[in-house]
């Protein structure tokens, strides 16, 4: 378990520390996770030293957003003037971006002939 | 006996009580999303935050002290987002052989994503600092907040609508794309990562390994391309 922490934590900090100091865009765990990935690739034996934490937290992903949802109590004013508009716009720009990506992503994939159909229909 | 005001007052100081009711409220939420056969609409998150800004609503607990409780489950945010590198290692043969179609994906989803809510809200009176705040809900909260900050939005407003974005796509997506009749697992969890970022990936994994590890892929792609377009898409609202 420790080596593994220190893996996450470790591509994380070097992340930070690369977005910081070149200034870029992207944060530092978004940087810590492609620097990993390029890891593992080089090290496949870093892969299952890694496994069961990285599993752990992936499988309680949704528990870590809780503490800043909880912030909503924080905004209530500001959601209660605007809220209705706020929540159309929400709303709306997430179908609609939702629908936009899944059928230009099926819709290529089709033309470019690398469809990996499924007939499921409990996807996400 | 000791006084329970003392009691309290010592409670109210540490992190531990309310990274305990944190875990509690999670462990609700979960156990009511598992009851309901993982229905969308009864989300853990959602289920999580109205139990606990009912806790904090009914003892007058100001959001600051909660979140310095809660801070420690927020932190591992970031190792979770490293983390994230093990999907996507396990799918880097899928990943490389659907660049095309995520690259369409990409740039329809990030795009439609920033520009309708902008003019949508627009149309519906928004303007200022909530439209900017508005602008990065899609992307993944510490890249939104930062994408605000420049813009002149407000970031805790940002953190807020990113959370309510990550809700919404996790609630809509399955009837969505059960709708639209797209069975690519790949397509599904792409498009669910790039308009609802962690917390749409979260309910990838949920139903299905291929859409999560895409649906992660998605996130940390429009972070990247909605840090990049987001400015100049604004510019065009204000």
């Amino acid at each position: 378990m420790i080596p593994a922490l220190v893996t996450l934590l470790g591509f994380q900090l070097a992340g930070e520390v690369a977005s910081r100091a070149l200034g870029l865009p992207l944060p530092g765990p978004v940087l810590g996770m492609v620097a990993l990935v390029i890891a593992f690739s080089l090290w496949p034996a870093l892969v299952e030293i890694v496994r069961p934490v990285a599993q752990g937290l992936l499988a309680h992903l949704s528990l870590l957003f809780v503490p800043a949802g909880v912030g909503v109590v924080a905004h209530l004013p500001v959601l209660a003037a605007e809220g209705p508009a706020i929540a159309v716009a929400l709303v709306g720009s997430t179908v609609l971006a939702i629908a936009a990506g899944a059928l230009a992503f099926a819709g290529v994939a089709r033309l470019t002939g690398n469809s990996e159909g499924e007939p499921r229909h409990d996807a996400p | 006996m000791t006084d329970p005001a003392l009691i309290w007052s010592y409670l109210a100081q540490g992190p531990l009580l309310w990274l305990t009711v944190t875990l509690l409220a999670y462990w609700a939420g979960d156990t009511a999303s598992r009851a309901a056969g993982r229905r969308p609409l009864v989300n853990p998150v959602l289920v999580a935050v109205i139990l606990l800004a009912a806790v904090l609503g009914a003892t007058g607990t100001p959001y600051a002290t909660y979140f310095e409780g809660a801070q420690f489950v927020h932190f591992m945010l970031g190792p979770a987002t490293v983390a994230l590198a093990l999907p996507l290692y396990a799918n880097l043969a899928r990943v490389r052989r659907a660049a095309l179609p995520m690259l369409a994906g990409l740039l329809a989803g990030s795009v439609t994503a920033v520009v309708s809510a902008l003019a949508i809200a627009r149309a519906l009176g928004v303007e200022g600092s909530v439209l900017a705040s508005l602008a990065p809900k899609s992307a993944t909260a510490p890249v939104a907040i930062g994408i605000s900050e420049r813009l002149g939005g407000q970031p805790t407003l940002t953190a807020v609508l990113v959370l309510l974005t990550g809700i919404i796509g996790a609630i809509v997506a399955t009837p969505l794309l059960n709708a639209l009749r797209i069975r690519d697992w790949r397509a599904r969890g792409f498009a669910t990562g790039v308009a609802a970022h962690g917390i749409g990936t979260a309910r990838a994994f949920q139903v299905h390994e291929t859409a999560g590890a895409f649906a992660g892929i998605g996130m940390g792609l429009n972070a990247v391309l909605t840090a990049l377009i987001a400015p100049a898409i604004l510019r065009l609202f204000l």
